[in-house]
């Protein structure tokens, strides 16, 4: 039986490192080739070793793809392919092409320049790297070779993230990546057809949760940096430099031009700004609204987002900056934030999560005196708020996708154990689906049923789809011809054609039977009730009494002889064609029960 | 080959088969399928007179017995259908024909446009039921053909034509006479989804054209809603609506499990489920079905708006939830608290169902949809669904006010709009207040208007509210000082509603203070005005107010009164009884002297029958003042006195050009009176326009009296040229024309007929016999006293009648800055304009602009530009391009606002095919200012622009 095998080599079971090989119809894929933010040794990385232990990796994957551009899901990406030695194809969409590079390089930077690592990959290796990769556009099918096809559909995660579908023949598979089904200020939501996969490999962060409205928190968000300008005070908005900045960007920048707002909006410069470059470029990855009104004006042509400066945080007068990093544990978010600590007029909105032990854990879980370097102690007077914003598709979200796709199987990665256990249950009760969630290096094995495509020559269709009633798509149909399998196809022909083709005589196979009748009338009488009585019970049938006393059913035959010994006997003589089978069987049944009686 | 087309043309219209004729010669001279197809296209470019009709078909189908090639076939095959469409031209002759090339044709294409054809000709034949039985069953045969343009064109026609009365299907016993809801139904299932789409579209014909569907269907519907097509999911979608307005109260079963629901309720679960479908075609389909689901039940209803969250498999309480809850206890938003939305309950984990919980969050859906489409269409749908549901209409209140802040501004239009609909339904909490008066910030000026508007009639709760609604007023005041007006109107409303409210803020808002004086404001500060404004609406029915008014502010109040009296109410003021007693009283019963006034007066004219001519001119004319007076005095009867002074006016303008001396002087020399009456009949037929179309809530009986005026002018227009003209020859054709109009009367409104005894025409068509044989000289004579001799038509008055009026707000017209601009490029001119009681303004509603040189030009302003912000008014914002050669100085051009009207009505018939067979255009009406067919009804505004030379 063919199967699919999926090995999880991080993300099974977990949030990170996102790697996933998955061998469909003998093709090796890997799905994203992510770091792990958590750890700093070995374990940053997924066990390439799991694939081979020697030899290129290329000799054993016959592509990679990569889902979107977040570092725990193409971080491991140069090492993968430089340092372990990867020559083959790596796919992904234009936008996470352009954008994937800047992002290695800093995270490059972070770890040699800062931390001082040594044995970590070059900007010269993330430049090799980007020559391997392949650009494809969305609902673009890619033929990676003869048999393996990819096809990508928006994913809306964050720009250019997309959901791939692999095909192999009839098997297929899709690895969603990271998606959201709710479409934000500038991107659209997820969708995919209705392509009824084998296999559908989805991300379930958000596996227990049901969310509310996305408006509420705009709305909120909205009115806080509103009131907190109108007052004179300065907000701050530490934010990571792609995805979610660019969306709070679109909002504030709106709700200015909607609202006629004075106060300058700041943008922390470097890496934003380029960032921004690109979402200029790539309008036809975002939502309706900015696809629609960018004939006009590009709506990442910022009006009141300008680029700050260092100078600028002392300036008197209400602001809004945005400020990397996001969870002020370094940088330029953090020297604004000391500046401006002390005014209670001042706020700092945190759009996203902290980790544990950074300036951002501490402030939002309500410390109001911290100790910074130096001993020194900074009192919090600014008002703190917390707005989440997050990209990933809820619980209902993870359903309507599985609903979309219909696929025969779901294999859950990118989210906790717990979690995933009550998402499991939820999808086998209500799609009556198996569902899946192997942990890292587990191997889950799916046992598919493809279909098998079968060459069918004009004229047999033809013929075929003309008798009996209208053709109908979901039910399976009868069908006589000869199936040829030569040279590794299949091909249905009538069986005239096959004799011909493989120059053999035709025989006919043809089955008689006699039926005793006790009737003492005379043959021709006797043939006459037999007629009678066949036509009154074959309606839907041509029965005919031919001139020479004997009747016909269709093509078979039937004769009346009266019996050598008993003329009280009539036999009739059936005979019937191999291809008649069904129906001269059941007319012998018929006929032996008799002629009725009554017939006169 | 052109000569030739000319030809055939000049042939056309005086003998009428050789119409066919040229089309015979044509197709037989045809030597290959290519030059036949290129004569058919030529061919069907002009149209066939009714009579030909049979005769081109006749040759048509012989040549596609002939024809050899596919596509010629196709091309005649859709000429046959085209054909048969001809006015006036019945069909029944060539059913048997047309149903003949069915037997024999092979090519699917082909016999797809033949049951095209089909299905023209049986719409034609609707009322004969044998024909209609006869072509079903053609269709029913043709169904089991293998291509899907076959198939297709069967169902339809079985949708259009099928038997929708059961007792027809008994009569004829034939194959169609199976049940054609089973015909139609069996398909559903079919291999292709075209098919599968034009099946269901079928049965919602049926339904249309009055058969009732059967209830078995739904089961069938519900399948079809998870195909795999769009077409067919969006069809599927409206029979289920349709089916479940028919059978609500049937109970259907639940799948897996055993309960049993009302099928109008399951209907919008599976219809609530299809907000989330994949394709935002379908997904705009279902979410406005929704709306008009009434039925069912509130449990359900309810539903829509909740989306159960949770959070870790925890209960948590919705945004909306919480806000309620502090409003609740007496804490204002706080909402600062990281957690603060912590999840609370833990939830069974068996009982969340996540997806077949049917209406669940399907507006929250809805109106989070990345398409703007059904984002406005799921507005709509609660908009809907909240008019008949009170209850639910609290409920989606907190959605509707997050919509405030959507991205795409007609989004947010929609639903302010909505909620000023549902606005008797609720009253707003404070925190939803504050929600809605941050809009009041937005730049777009539709938005904020759509905003006053909804303040008008919103219930607030509290005073604070009231407080915090005209500080975000006055704020908006401050930042956009145009919007002033609008404004005021709105605090004028929220005063009225609310006065015990405003009854505490009132020392606060007027700043008074128990010991000391405060400085006298400023009279001319709008913010000013508009506190006032909101103080004395509210004082009107809370006579307490009055006594906490300083004596500046009774002061203003008088002053205010006087200019702005359509937003300051009489009030009963202390010691002010003399100015104010005789107001007040008066208001109330005045109308109905008014009214009765205005029927006494025509009473009066209507009886003038036996006084002399003098008299009756004289009488005429003191009406007609009396009523143009009352008008102006009388808002709400100006339509009614305007429309009928102007129908006296033609009558005045018809005795009085019939008295002229002229009519007893036989020669035609006297070029000065006739003058006058020609110039009167002209006035007379402008009026009758004016009358017919500026008017909403005319109804026929007065468009008959209308119209007879307007024919009484027109035989006054044909006795002056006849007395004024030598020679007959020109007399023949005005005659024929004006005999042609009196029939045309006579057809348009037989049934009135018997109302005008004594009448112009009621004479006219006794005379008609002789009329049509007599000679020109003579039918003047005759419609000469006759025209004497017929009375004055009793003109009844509608219950409503309003005069379309228009007033251009901007441009204003005071600018002494010209718009500078280079020739031969343009400049945008902004246009806005509200317009009173138009029907249809985007069809009918155009600018003119006319520049110094006595050149004009018409604009047709596109039909988003009209905004309609209350029933019977409308608002049309656009910009108008202007251009012209340089000027050495500048100088002002005017913009006016036209009606423009489409005698369709009247005439239509005898003109409009004459017109396109390109004879003579000069009988079309015309009015003074030049442009036929369009009456001013606004003031000119002259606008100062300079076009300079372009430098070089």
């Amino acid at each position: 039986m063919p199967e699919i095998k999926v090995t999880p080599l991080g993300a099974g079971q977990d949030v990170g490192r996102s790697c996933v090989l998955v061998s469909i119809a003998g093709k090796n894929v890997m799905l994203d080739c992510g770091m792990h933010m958590g750890y700093n040794d070995d374990r940053r990385f997924p066990d390439f070793s799991y694939i081979t232990q020697n030899g290129r990796l290329t000799d054993f994957l016959d592509c990679v793809i990569i889902s979107h551009f977040h570092l725990d899901h193409c971080g491991a990406l140069p090492y993968f392919s430089e340092m372990v030695g990867y020559d083959g194809p790596i796919y992904m969409t234009h936008p996470t092409k352009a954008i994937c590079p800047i992002l290695l390089e800093d995270y490059r930077k972070i770890t040699v320049d800062k931390k001082g690592e040594t044995n970590f990959f070059t900007s010269q290796m993330i430049k090799d790297c980007m020559k391997k990769v392949v650009a494809v556009h969305l609902h673009q099918t890619v033929q990676v070779d003869e048999e393996l096809e990819i096809k990508a559909y928006y994913a809306g995660h964050v720009l250019g993230a997309a959901m791939f579908q692999i095909k192999v023949g009839c098997e297929s598979v899709v690895y969603t990546g990271d998606y959201n089904m709710t479409p934000d200020r500038h991107l659209g939501a997820a969708w995919i057809d209705k392509c009824r996969p084998d296999l559908l490999i989805t991300e379930s962060t958000y596996a227990t949760t049901i969310r509310d409205s996305k408006r509420c928190r705009e709305r909120d968000f909205l009115k806080k940096v509103h009131e907190t300008v109108e007052r004179g005070g300065k907000v701050l908005i530490p934010v990571f430099a792609l995805g979610r900045a660019q969306e709070l960007c679109i909002l504030l920048e709106t709700f200015w031009e909607r609202m006629n707002l004075k106060a300058p909006i700041y943008f922390s410069t470097g890496l934003t700004e380029k960032a921004n470059h690109y979402y200029k470029l790539f309008i036809t990855w975002t939502n309706q609204k900015i696809r629609k009104t960018f004939v006009q004006r590009n709506m990442f042509e910022f009006k009141h987002i300008k680029a700050f400066d260092r100078a600028f945080a002392d300036n008197p007068g209400p602001m809004v900056v945005f400020a990397t990093p996001g969870m002020l544990h370094a940088g330029q978010s953090l020297q604004i934030f000391r500046k401006w600590a002390g005014n209670e007029k001042n706020m700092v909105i945190m759009p996203g999560y902290c980790v544990q032990g950074t300036v951002g854990h501490k402030i939002l879980s309500g410390q109001r005196k911290l100790e910074m370097e130096g001993r020194q102690i900074l009192e919090v007077k600014m008002q703190v708020e917390y707005m989440s914003f997050s990209a990933h598709a809820d619980a209902k979200g993870i359903m309507q996708l599985i609903r979309q796709a219909e696929p025969r199987n779901v294999l859950l990665v990118h989210g906790e154990a717990k979690k995933m256990e009550f998402l499991k249950q939820k999808i086998e009760q209500e799609f009556h689906v198996n569902c899946f969630m192997p942990a890292n290096g587990e191997t889950t094995t799916i046992f598919t049923n493809p279909s098998i495509p079968v060459d069918i020559s004009l004229g047999l269709l033809k013929r075929e789809t003309a008798i009996g009633l209208l053709p109908d798509a979901k039910k399976p149909k009868l069908m006589h011809g000869t199936l040829i399998m030569k040279d590794n196809s299949f091909r249905l022909v009538s069986p005239e054609q096959a004799l011909k083709e493989l120059g053999l005589a035709e025989h006919q196979l043809r089955f008689t039977c006699r039926v005793h009748i006790q009737d003492p009338r005379k043959e021709h009488e006797t043939v006459l009730r037999v007629y009678n009585h066949l036509k009154g019970i074959l309606k839907d049938y041509s029965v005919q009494h031919l001139p020479d006393g004997s009747i016909t059913v269709e093509s078979i035959l039937i004769q009346a002889t009266a019996h050598s010994e008993d003329q009280g006997t009539k036999v009739l003589l059936v005979s019937w064609t191999y291809q008649d089978e069904e129906l001269g069987s059941y007319l012998t049944a018929l006929l032996k029960k008799g002629l009725p009686q009554s017939a006169s | 080959q052109q000569q030739h087309e000319d030809l055939s043309a000049k042939k056309l219209r005086l003998t009428k088969p050789s119409k066919s004729a040229a089309l015979h010669v044509d197709l037989c001279k045809a030597t290959s399928p290519a030059d036949a197809l290129q004569y058919l296209l030529q061919f069907a470019r002009k149209p066939v007179e009714v009579e030909s009709v049979e005769g081109v078909v006749r040759i048509l189908l012989e040549h596609y017995y002939k024809e050899n090639d596919a596509s010629v076939r196709l091309k005649i095959a859709s000429l046959l259908g085209l054909l048969s469409k001809t006015a006036g031209f019945s069909p029944d002759c060539i059913v048997d024909d047309a149903i003949n090339t069915l037997q024999n044709e092979k090519s699917h294409q082909v016999l797809a446009q033949l049951l095209d054809t089909l299905l023209v000709i049986g719409t034609k034949l609707t009322e004969n039921p044998s024909v209609r039985m006869r072509l079903v069953e053609v269709a029913c045969k043709h169904l089991t053909d293998s291509s899907h343009g076959v198939r297709n064109k069967c169902l339809q026609l079985i949708g259009c034509l099928g038997p929708v009365e059961k007792g027809v299907v008994k009569e004829v016993e034939s194959q169609a006479a199976k049940d054609v809801q089973k015909i139609i139904g069996d398909h559903f299932n079919d291999q292709d989804p075209r098919v599968r789409t034009a099946a269901i579209k079928a049965m919602l014909q049926l339904h249309e054209r009055g058969l009732k569907l059967q209830q078995a269907i739904y089961s069938q519907a519900c399948k079809l809603l998870a195909d795999d097509y769009e077409q067919v999911r969006s069809a599927a979608v409206q029979l289920i609506w349709v089916l479940s307005q028919l059978y609500p109260e049937s109970i259907v079963p639940i799948p897996s499990s055993n309960e049993e629901i009302r099928l109008v309720d399951d209907a919008f679960g599976k219809i609530c489920h299809m907000v989330s479908d994949g394709s935002w075609v379908v997904r705009v389909q279902a979410a406005k079905l929704l709306g008009s689901m009434q039925q069912v039940s509130s449990h359900f209803l309810e539903q829509t708006l909740d989306k159960k969250l949770m959070s870790d498999l925890r209960r948590k309480r919705t945004a909306h939830e919480r806000a309620k809850e502090l409003y609740s206890s007496g804490e204002f938003s706080s909402g600062r608290k990281w957690g603060d939305d912590a999840p609370k309950e833990e939830i069974d984990t068996g009982a969340v169902n996540l997806i077949e919980s049917g209406a669940c969050g399907a507006f929250v859906h809805g109106l989070e949809d990345e398409m703007y489409e059904v984002r406005i269409a799921a507005v709509e749908a609660l908009c809907m669904l909240a008019q008949s549901s009170p209850s639910f209409a609290e409920k989606c209140l907190d959605f509707l006010v997050d919509m405030f802040n959507d991205e795409i501004e007609e989004v947010r239009l929609q639903s302010i709009h909505t909620m000023r609909k549902i606005s008797n339904n609720i009253t707003l909490r404070e925190d939803q207040l504050d929600t809605v008066l941050a809009v009041l910030e937005d730049s777009s000026r539709d938005i904020r208007e759509a905003l006053h508007e909804l303040l008008c009639c919103t219930n607030v709760s509290t005073k604070e509210g009231i407080h915090l609604a005209l500080v975000e007023l006055l704020k908006n005041l401050t930042k956009y000082p145009t919007d002033r007006e609008s404004i005021w109107k709105c605090l004028k409303f929220l005063g009225s509603r609310h006065p015990t409210l405003v009854l505490p803020l009132v020392p606060e808002l007027l700043s008074t203070h128990p010991f000391f004086d405060t400085p006298e404001p400023d009279m001319d500060d709008p913010a000013y005005i508009a506190v006032l404004v909101l103080i004395f609406n509210a004082a009107k029915s809370c006579p307490t107010m009055p006594a906490l008014f300083s004596d500046h502010t009774f002061r203003h109040y008088a002053y205010l009164r006087d200019s702005l009296s359509h937003l300051v109410p009489p009030l009963r003021l202390p010691g002010r009884k003399l100015v104010s007693s005789p107001v007040s009283p008066s208001i109330t019963p005045h109308e109905d002297p008014s009214q009765q006034f205005l029927h006494q007066s025509l009473e009066r004219v209507y009886n003038l029958q036996h006084l002399d001519p003098q008299g009756i001119q004289e009488l005429l004319e003191f009406t007609i003042r009396d009523l143009q007076r009352l008008g102006e005095l009388q808002s709400e009867l100006a339509g009614m006195a305007d429309f009928t002074a102007t129908y006296l006016q033609c009558q005045l303008l018809l005795t009085k050009a019939l008295q002229e001396k002229l009519w007893n002087v036989a020669a035609p020399l006297y070029l000065k009176q006739n003058a006058l009456a020609s110039a009167a009949a002209k006035q007379i037929l402008e009026e009758t326009y004016k009358m017919e179309f500026m008017y909403s809530g005319v109804e026929s009986r007065q468009v008959v009296i209308i119209h007879h005026m307007r024919l009484q002018a027109k035989a006054l227009q044909l006795i002056v040229t006849a007395r004024t003209t030598r020679g007959v020859e020109p007399l023949f054709g005005m005659c024929e024309k004006f005999l042609q109009e009196v029939d045309s009367f006579q057809r348009c409104f037989i049934s009135e007929l018997p109302h005008m005894q004594g009448s112009f025409v009621d004479k006219l068509l006794d005379l008609m016999p002789r009329l049509v044989t007599s000679k020109p000289s003579e039918v003047v004579k005759i419609l000469q006293t006759t025209l004497r001799q017929s009375t004055f038509l009793h003109l009844p008055l509608p219950e409503q009648l309003h005069r379309a009026t228009a007033n251009i707000i901007e441009p204003t017209g005071e600018s002494d800055n010209p718009l500078r601009f280079t020739s031969g490029l343009v400049v945008a001119l902004d246009v806005d304009a509200t317009l009173e009681h138009v029907q249809d303004p985007q069809g009918t509603v155009k600018v003119q602009v006319l520049y110094p040189d006595g050149q004009a030009q018409l604009i047709h302003p596109k039909p988003a530009d009209f905004r309609n912000p209350a029933p019977g008014r409308h608002r049309l914002i656009t910009q108008v391009y202007l251009s012209h050669t340089a000027w050495t100085e500048p100088c002002q051009i005017e913009v006016r606002l036209l009606l423009a009207y489409n005698s369709n009505r009247s005439k239509a018939a005898a003109k409009i095919p004459k017109s396109t067979w390109s004879e003579s255009l000069e009988a079309l009406p015309q009015s003074e200012n030049g442009i036929e067919g369009t009456i001013p009804f606004s003031k000119a505004v002259k606008v100062y622009i300079m076009p300079k030379p372009a430098r070089r």
